[in-house]
Formats: C-alpha cells, structure tokens, sequence
C-alpha cells in the first residue's frame, strides 16, 4: 500500500511568458486515489501532461520515477507502453471511428495479421458492460452524448491495464448514476492495485472517492494531504491561498460603497443555453462588481454572454438605458462593452504582432478599416499606455507574444481602454501573472473606478476580490448564490458561499 | 497617384500637443520605430535576387546593359521584369489570402477564364475596349468572390474550395469561347501584353499600378492589420470585433481582381485565349512565390512587395539556368531545391536542429 | 442509421444512373466491353487515386503523383529501352526508389512540422525535374516480356478482355481493402485523419504512421507510372501531368472527406469510373464537347463538399 509506484520531483516547466510548473511533486502508491486540486490555471493540466509524456518537463530538472526505474517519456505512446494510462479533460478519442475502434485502437485483436472485428466488438461491449453501457460499439464516437463519449474515454483507459491511470475532470459531463458507475469502477481497479490520479472541481466527489490529496497553486506544490484528515476549509486555503486570519481589513475600493448609484449595466434574469440559468447582476455606474466562484460556477459563461460570444437564450441585458443585446463580440464592442477573455493565449494576445498593433487594434476594428489610424497616431497610443500602466518593453514594435504574462495583460487592458468603453469585464485578469504585476494590475482597477470606469472582475483569488470591490457576487453551479457588501463582504463569507454544499 | 500617401500622411499627423511630447518623450526612452526585425525580413529575399543577378553578370557581362530603341528599353533586366508580370500580379494578391491563413488554387484557370471573356468580347468587336476591360476585371472579381464565399460563409477549408474553381474554371473558359482558342484583332487591348510606355513594357506598368494601389488600400487602411490579425489569431481578432468573415471575401476578391489583370495580359500577349493553357500551373509559381518571399503559409504577417520579389526571383533563376549554359531541364530540378531549401529555413524545428548543430560546432573549437 | 457510408450509397446512385442513361441512350454503352475498358483505361488512375484515397483520409494531400508516375515511366524506358535490363529488374529497383522518396517527403512532414501541400509540390517539382532531367525524349520499350503482359488476359463475354493492367489493379485494391480496415495501419490512418492530436495522445505512432502513408502514395504512383508503360511502351517525362488533381477530384467524388478521418477506397474506385463514365457518354454523344466534362467534375466535386458539410453539420447537433 504505501510503496510508491510514480514520483515526481522538483519537476518545472516553463512557456514563453509563463512559469506553468516550478518544482513541483507528486508521490502515487499503489492501490489509492489521488486527487489532485488546485484553480484553474494552477498547473494540474500541465503537470499531467508531463507525467504522460505529452510534453517534456524543463531539461535539467527534477526527475521522474516510475516503478522503481528513472524514466522521462518523450511521447504518449511510450508512457502508455510502461504503463501510464491517461484520460484528458476534453474528450481526446476520434469522433470519426467506432466505439470499438476508439477503445482497442493500437490494441485490436488479431487473428493471422488481420483484425478481429467480430472479437474486437465482443470485447468492447464486455468492457462497457462494467460502466453499465448498452450502445452500439460499431457506431461512430460521435452519434454518443459528450457523457458517454467521456465514458468510453475511461473505459479505454481501463482497458489498457496500466498501473497508473490518470482522470482528468472525468465527472465534469457525467451525471449522478453515472458518477456512481464509475466511482464504482474505480474501487474495483483500486482493489486491483492500480493508482489512480482524479483531478477534478468538484470538492464532494473528492471527499468520497480519495485517499490523499495534493494541492497546486500557481504552478507550485502547496501540500500533499490524507483525505480523512483535511477538513474542507483547510482545503479550500489551500487551493485559493492566505491563511484566513491573515484577510482582514484590506477593503480599499476605488470609490466608495455607494448603495444608490444609479445602474449602468443589469442582466435580468438571463439563460445561455447549456450555460447559465437566471442571472442577475447589476453594475452600478463607477463601481466595480467582483465574482467569485470556483471553475465551472458560470463566471466565464456570464461574461461570454454579455459581451456576444454566446447568444442569449432568454432574459434581458441593459447598458446605460439602452437594451444589449449583442450578436457577437463586434456589437458588444459598439454598445460600450469590452472584455478581456481569460485565455489570453488563444482569445487575447495576437503573438506575432507588436505591442502597437495589439493595442491599436481595437479601437481600429471599432472605427472599421476605412478610418485609418496611422502609424504616428497608433504609436501615440502605445507610447500613451506603455507609459501608463508601465509595461515593460524596450519599445512599442516587440512582438506582444514575447512579453512575460504580466505584460501580455497589461497591453490587452489597454487595448480596451483606447476604445474608452463603458463597462469594462475582466475574466481573471491575474492569472498567471507574476506577483509584482498581479499588483500593479490590481492597483490599475482602483485607478480606473476612481476616474468612473465600471467595471465586472471574475477573480478565484478572493483576497483581491474583496480589496478591490463594491459588492462580490458569488457563482455556484451556473447560477447565483449569494451577493456579499459592506461587512459582509470578507473572504470567510465568501468562502462559505463558494463551498457550501 | 504619388502624391497620396504624402497627403494621407497630413492628414493623420498628431493633433494634440501632449501626443507630440509624449512622441518626444518616446523618441527619448525607445528605438527608432523601425526595428531590426522588419529590416531581416527584406534581408533573406532581397539579397538572393541581388546574389542571383550579381551571377548572371558575372556569367554574361552584358548582364546589366539596357538600350533604347524605338521607344523602350531592351534588356535581359527589362526581359525578367516584362516575363515575370503574371506571376507578380497572382503573387500579390495570393500573399494576401496566405496572409488569412487560406490558399488559392484557381488563379490559373481565373486567369483563364478572364482571358476567355475579354477574347470573346473582342472578336465580335461591338464593345468598346473600356467595356472589355471592366468586364475581364469584373469576372475575375466575382470568381475570387465565389471562392471567398465558399471558403467564410459556408465554412469550407480554402485549399478545397479553390480547388473547385480549379478543375471547373479551365471548363468554363473553354466553354466561353466553345472549345476554340479565339484569336482577335486589336492593337489597343494587345498593348496590355506587348505595349510600352515611358520606354517600359505595360506589363510591367502593370505590375507596379497594382503593387501600388494595393499598397494604399492595404496599408492606408486598417484592411491590412485586419488581415495580418486574421492570420496571427482567427479567434482573438473576433474578440477584438473585427468582421473576419468579410476580410475573408474581400482577400479572394482581390486575387479574383488580379488573377483578372494577369489573365488579360496572358490573353492579349498571345493576341487569341487559350482556356486549357493560359496560366497553367501559375498558381503553384505564384504560391512559391509567396514562400521565397518569406511569408509562412500559416498566415499572419505579409509583404506584397517582399512577394513581387519573389516572383523576380523565380523568373531571374530561370534565366540564370539558361546562361549558365545548363540546359533547361534542370530548370524544374533547381526550383525544387530551391522550395526545398526555402521551407527548411521556414521551419522552427530546422532552424532549432540547426542552431544546437552551430553551437556543438563552437562548443567543439573552444 | 449511420451517414458513414451515404456519401458512397450516392456516388453508386449517381454512377449508376448516369450508366444507365447511357446505355439507354446508345447502343453498345451498357455492355461488358465498355466496362472492362473504363477499369483498363483507367487503371493507372485508378492505383494512383488509391493511395491518394489513404493521404487524404489521413488529412493530408500528395500533389507529387503525377511526377513520380512520369519519373517511374522514364527509369522504365531508361533501364529496359536504354540499358536493356529486364523488366522485373528495372520494377524491383523502381518500386523502392519510389517508396523512399514517399517516405522522406513524409519525414519531412512529420519532423519539420512542414505542410503536406507544400512539401509535396515541392516533391511534384523534383520528380518531373528529374525525370526531364534524364530524358527530355520518350523513349520507346522494346521488351518479349512487355508483349507478354500485353498478350496476358482472359476474354470475357461480350467481346470484353480483362487485361494485366485491370488485374493488377484488382490486386492492389483488395490488399488497399484489407490494409484499411483489418490492420492497424489502417486505423492509424483513419485515426489521424480524425484528429490528429487526439491520435498522438492515444497513442498512435504518429512519425512511422506519417513516412508510412506517404510512401505507399509514392510507391502506388510509381506503379501506376509501370503500368502506365504497359499502354504506351514509352517512357515520357510529361506524362501524367495534371493526375494529381484527376486523383483527388475521384477521391472526392468517391465520398472521401478531403480533410480527412472519412472515406473508403471502393469509393474511389467508383469516382474514377464516374469521372470515366462522364467522358465515354460524351465521347458516345458526339456532339458534346471535352470541356464539359471538367465542368461536370467541377459541379460533382462542389456537390460532395456542401453534401460531407452538410452531413457533418447534422453530426455535430447530433452530439
């Protein structure tokens, strides 16, 4: 029970811009589940994709062991070869080939050099049968629902008989009898001795299928805990970070808790299909609105909807008066409304153009191509925020690709800024970000509230969230929780919301 | 037509007295706006059309030498310019649709069926030559339209989309002029392929109107940054709010438009179209083009006048193949060492392999 | 109900009725003859368009076929005309020289992260480069063993000859078959096709799965330059040009998905014959003209992208 079977020590690795790991470790003993927790952004997905050989962990650093020998897979297919089987957050099977083919594919039973089909699909409904499936294995992946497409995704993975099978949000898309089904499964291969690694968000699903626990913050090792012993708001400091005691009286918005300013954004009521239900929120003009909760509550998904991404099934959106109700990101922009995503990777940064166009380009795209703002007038603009929020650059033509995380935020806040919108949203503006711009960052928003801007700011760090806010309103399961100001408003309180079950 | 971009400029200078300390301010804390990296982008290319040449004088000292007779100028200089005016013209605009991360496939057969329409149009001889050339232009518009349409409204993947045009063009041009290769007689519209003015060919004129205007619409418009943002991030440029759906159309419009011009001067070279072989294969010569002047098929940043270079250069090799006294059969040989030598600078993981190679090289001296 | 195999049930449709239409139409279209020609004609197409069927179902392209199949038409002419070596010889140098140039065109894909469009042109530039390099003449094949193969058959009735070509292709397609769907190859191919991430995270060897596709495209492509000898007993350097877009045209019309993960090689067997089929009606027409076909091609082609759209957009609201 207690012999290792992987560890992982001191392992790093870095992306241009973002230290993803640093140093980071991770013990798994035979025959126990693992959890693995941490934000959104903490470096679980990287350190997977490390251990499975997806990616390649800094050179030089830390070392991997796995049964017994030091190992450093340089591909998937050698580290499911010695026997590290993997399951990813996003379905990763092929939509175009059948249930059975996805679940023996490389693995096919043979018969004089040639696949057995008819052996093949016997398998595969025998192996489903254990996860309660009743489906046509020779139908394409993609006729299945995501839940039973996430299902077979895991029954491939059992399939492989590894020593170490690594869950990736399993449950994510899974209903209750099928989470059962599989924590069923589960304590079958526990019993067989496999060890399995469970990442997921939902904190009572950890409670009742882990052994242990190690958390991830920002890319470090915070601890490694036995499950029975951790209550539930030890774990969440953990996973969100500060000791409780050490939050108090740090309430410095940059205007004042005003209970009558007048309202310049409400949703009233709003659905997003397969999104969130019945949202309200309300900006009042010059204040800014913070929100919390954990990954998946519905923080990104409200903020997609108001600025256009996703369509509005039904309730309504007013800015300044006037109904919102943009079709896609462009009309939002027109209405007053600017974003800056949380993947600044794939939905912010434009990498190979320069910190001059980035931040240009908003602005440009919303006076259309023919009013053309030359270059003397985009590099005034650059010049102008460079110098504002301080952005580290030895000058305005570097590719915004090759600024540190910090930056790369800093350029796209002033992307919108230049637009001068009148609500500005911000999906975790700190992410990832080194500890010195994550407060120049926070201290920008108390600038901006101070000179009128309104702003809406998802942030899982509730320290900030309380510092810098008028009112936080809390996410749980795509809907709205609670709606904490005044006194009320402190990260015990908030903590609470989030975790109450 | 010179004088715009002076006066577009004006009109854009900084108004405010604070933009202009903080321009001060800049010009104190940063380099000159021009960077290195744009500088090492005209580097590679440039200096290969130079070497090249440098070759071909060294081969035949009358390399460089140009007359003037009859009103132009004669040259093998003047030769490469006059020969290298189609794939030019198709290089522009195919740099702007690889810019968006797409491909055009069926500038050859566009250029065909262009041709087909001015030849046809001429061999009646009721239309006027203005009427001619509108309707030349205005097909090969619509053509890039169709291919812009399938490719951003119905989703489908630009390689196949233009592939469509591709097989069918060559048809429809035939069918325009009913299988016939049609031969007219028009002093006027022949000017377009073998006319000269100010001592130069017209293609060639040609060549540099279109560079021009393109220029102006591009960079003195925000459409060029639209496009290069389109190409860098797909997904990103619609959170910024731009239309990249219309970038798109507008980008295989504008190869349809001069697809159109390159197929008129084909057609009119000739004096007759020939819908199976005009611009045959002149897509693949106007895409390398594009390559060899640096551009990444990927998308993201181009250079139209980097892409004519790279047509000067397909056609200068060309001929540096026949002074050098090889016969022409190794002409295809060459290119292909040439594509190849070119995509392996292109790709990351070369230059990676290349540059540990370099520094176990130095590491070993030392 | 599976939409898997109804962009082939239309492409059968459609052969069909086109067939039928002409064999209505004219005398002696519906017969066993004009059949047997349309597998004997277009046989090299045919064994081309095979392995084009595997790139593309893998999600990538291969222009270079064209080249190679001249480029095998002049080794032949060169080695059997020129130096007198005998025919199986000169194939069994041929085959393998072929198959190495696939296999480094696909190195070069998989290891510089190249595109296959680009990586091939420039392989379609290099094996016409070569071969005009070797020889700008045809040069003839005077051969007892060529004769053989041209005497080698079985008459059939109705006047109809199944000939060395048609076998050999026959072959090549029941081996395509069994490759594609009962081994392991041809699920790395359909897998990469799929997605090709997907694939490398399940484990696919995606380096060897790569140089493997591309090669047997180049070694199907030289065979076909072989038999493309049998017709002519010439080797020509500008042979075959234009085949590379006759074979991915057939692809597609054979209900391949060209970005690949969806199709069949029977299917492209069928595209070939209707593109075949298009050009013998007319030919028995008479008084349509050769410029048609390539328009009929061109509508057949847009119709099987917005059908595969379609199809794939119904998929998507399915999950």
């Amino acid at each position: 029970m207690q012999e290792s079977v992987l560890a992982l020590e001191n392992i790093s690795k870095t992306f241009p811009g973002v230290k993803a790991l640093q140093g980071v470790q991770l013990t798994l003993r035979a025959g126990e589940v693992h959890a693995l927790l941490g934000e959104n952004g903490a470096g679980k997905s990287t350190l997977v994709k490390v251990m499975t050989g997806a990616m390649r962990k800094d050179e030089g650093t830390g070392r991997m062991c796995f049964d017994g020998k030091d190992r450093d897979f340089t591909s998937p297919s050698e580290a499911q070869k010695a026997g590290i089987s993997t399951v990813y957050q996003e379905v990763n099977l092929l939509p175009n080939l059948s249930v059975a083919q996805n679940l023996f594919l490389g693995h096919e039973p043979k018969r004089f050099a040639l696949i057995q089909h008819s052996r093949m699909q016997q398998q595969a409904r025998e192996l489903l049968k254990q996860f309660k499936l009743d489906i046509d294995v020779t139908a394409p992946l993609n006729q299945f629902s995501v839940a039973v497409q996430q299902l077979i995704a895991i029954a491939r993975g059992v399939a492989m008989k590894a020593k170490v099978l690594v869950l990736d949000e399993p449950t994510a898309s899974l209903d209750k009898d099928e989470v059962e089904t599989l924590f069923g499964v589960m304590e079958q291969l526990k019993s067989e001795g496999v060890a399995i690694v469970f990442i997921s968000h939902f904190l009572d699903q950890v409670y009742r299928i882990s052994d242990r626990i190690t958390v991830l913050r920002n890319g470090q090792f915070i601890g490694e805990y036995i499950t029975a012993e951790l209550p539930r708001p030890k774990l969440i400091e953990a996973m969100l970070g500060k000791e409780l005691q050490a939050m108090h009286g740090q309430h410095q918005p940059g205007c004042a808790d005003s209970v009558d300013a007048p309202a310049l954004f409400k949703m009233d009521k709003v659905c997003v299909k397969n999104s969130i239900e019945n949202m309200d929120i309300l900006v009042p003009k010059g204040q800014a609105i913070g929100m919390a909760g954990l990954l998946g509550s519905g923080r990104t998904e409200v903020c997609r909807a108001i600025f256009g991404v996703d369509s509005v099934a039904s309730g309504q959106m007013q800015l300044a008066d006037a109904p919102l109700k943009p079709q896609s990101p462009a009309e939002a922009i027109k209405a007053g409304v600017a974003l800056c995503p949380e993947d600044r990777k794939t939905d912010g940064i434009i990498g190979p153009l320069s910190i001059r166009e980035n931040i240009a380009l908003a602005l440009q795209a919303r006076l259309g191509w023919w009013r053309y703002l030359s270059k003397a007038k985009q590099q005034a603009l650059a010049d102008k925020y460079i110098e504002e929020l301080q952005i580290a650059t030895p000058d305005a033509e570097k590719p915004i690709g090759q600024l540190s995380g910090g930056n790369q935020q800093k350029v796209i806040l002033a992307r919108w800024l230049a637009t001068q919108p009148q609500l500005l949203v911000l999906d975790e503006p700190t992410r990832g970000i080194d500890i010195g711009a994550h407060a120049e960052i926070l201290n920008l928003i108390k600038r901006l509230c101070h000179d009128g801007m309104s702003l809406l700011v998802t942030s899982s760090e509730l320290e900030e969230l309380v510092a810098f806010a008028n009112k936080v309103v809390v996410l749980r399961d795509r809907r709205k929780v609670s709606e904490l100001s005044g006194e009320d408003m402190t990260p015990q309180h908030i903590m609470q919301a989030i975790a109450e079950a | 037509m010179s004088q715009q971009p002076q006066s577009l400029s004006i009109v854009n200078k900084v108004d405010s007295p604070a933009d202009e300390a903080l321009i001060a301010a800049r010009k104190a804390r940063y380099s000159p706006g021009k960077s290195t990296n744009a500088l090492g982008r005209y580097l590679w290319p440039v200096s290969a059309l130079v070497l090249l040449l440098l070759v071909n004088l060294f081969m035949d000292a009358s390399f460089f030498s140009i007359s003037y007779q009859d009103g132009r100028l004669y040259g093998s200089l003047i030769d490469i310019l006059n020969r290298s005016a189609p794939v030019a013209l198709l290089a522009i605009g195919m740099s702007v649709v690889i810019a968006t991360g797409g491909i055009d496939l069926s500038v050859g057969a566009v250029m065909a069926i262009a041709g087909a329409v001015c030849a046809g149009m001429l061999v009646g001889g009721n239309y006027s030559l203005f009427t001619v050339i509108c309707a030349g232009l205005t097909v090969g518009i619509v053509a890039g339209l169709v291919n812009g349409g399938l490719v951003s409204f119905l989703g489908i993947q630009p390689i196949v989309a233009t592939l469509l045009l591709m097989v069918a063009g060559r048809g429809v041009a035939q069918l325009i002029n009913q299988g016939q290769i049609v031969t007219f007689q028009s002093d006027a519209f022949a000017f377009i392929g073998i006319g000269a003015f100010l001592g130069l060919p017209f293609p060639v004129w040609l060549v540099l109107i279109t560079l021009l205007l393109s220029q102006l619409l591009l960079r003195r418009t925000a459409l060029g940054l639209f496009i290069e943002a389109v190409g860098c991030n797909a997904s990103a440029s619609r959170y910024l709010g731009i239309n990249d759906k219309g970038v798109k159309l507008f980008v295989y419009g504008l190869t349809g438009f001069c697809a159109a011009i390159a197929g008129m001067i084909a057609t009119a070279d000739i004096q007759g179209a020939d819908g199976n072989n005009t611009g045959l294969w002149l897509e693949l010569d106007a895409i390398l083009a594009v390559v060899i002047g640096g551009a990444a098929l990927s998308g993201g940043r181009f250079s139209l006048v980097l892409s004519v270079v790279g047509a000067l250069i397909i056609q200068t090799l060309s001929t540096t193949i026949i002074l050098s006294g090889l016969p022409a059969k190794f002409n295809l040989l060459i290119k292909a060492s040439v594509v190849l030598i070119v995509l392996l600078l292109q790709s990351d993981v070369f230059r990676q392999h290349a540059q540990s190679v370099l520094k176990g090289l130095k590491g070993g001296k030392a | 109900m599976s939409t898997r195999y109804l962009p082939l049930y239309v492409t059968g449709a459609l052969l069909s009725l086109l067939f039928g239409l002409g064999a209505i139409q004219f005398d002696g279209f519906g017969s066993m003859r004009v059949v047997l020609n349309l597998f004997s004609d277009n046989a090299f197409l045919m064994i081309t368009a095979i392995g084009m069927t595997l790139v593309i179902i893998s999600g990538g392209i291969d222009l270079s076929v064209g080249s190679v199949i001249a480029l095998s038409g002049v080794l032949c002419g060169l080695l059997i005309g020129e130096y007198g070596w005998h025919p199986l010889a000169a194939f069994a140098l041929i085959l393998p020289l072929a198959t190495l140039f696939g296999a480094i065109m696909g190195m070069w894909i998989h290891v510089y992260k190249l595109q296959p469009f680009i990586v091939t042109l420039a392989g379609m530039f290099f094996a016409r480069g070569l071969a005009t390099m070797l020889s700008e003449e045809s040069i003839a094949i005077d051969h007892p063993f060529y004769d053989a193969v041209a005497d080698f058959g079985f008459s059939l009735p109705g006047n109809a000859w199944l000939g060395t070509s048609t076998l050999l292709l026959l072959l090549v397609l029941v081996v395509a078959v069994l490759v594609m769907h009962y081994s392991r190859f041809g699920a790395y191919v359909y897998a990469l096709g799929g997605n090709h991430q997907s694939a490398e995270l399940m484990g696919v060897p995606v380096a060897k799965a790569t140089i493997g596709i591309y090669a047997t495209s180049s070694f199907l492509a030289a065979l076909a330059g072989i038999v493309f000898t049998f017709y002519t007993f010439s080797g020509y350097a500008l042979t075959a040009v234009g085949t590379e877009l006759d074979a991915i045209a057939a692809v597609v019309i054979g209900g391949t998905l060209l970005t690949g993960g969806s199709g069949f090689v029977v299917g492209t067997i069928l595209g070939v014959l209707m593109m075949g089929v298009i050009q013998t009606y007319i030919i028995f027409d008479g008084s349509l003209s050769s410029w048609w076909t390539k328009i009929v091609i061109g509508l057949l082609l847009f119709f099987f992208i917005v059908l595969q759209k379609l199809l794939n957009r119904g998929r998507v609201q399915h999950a």
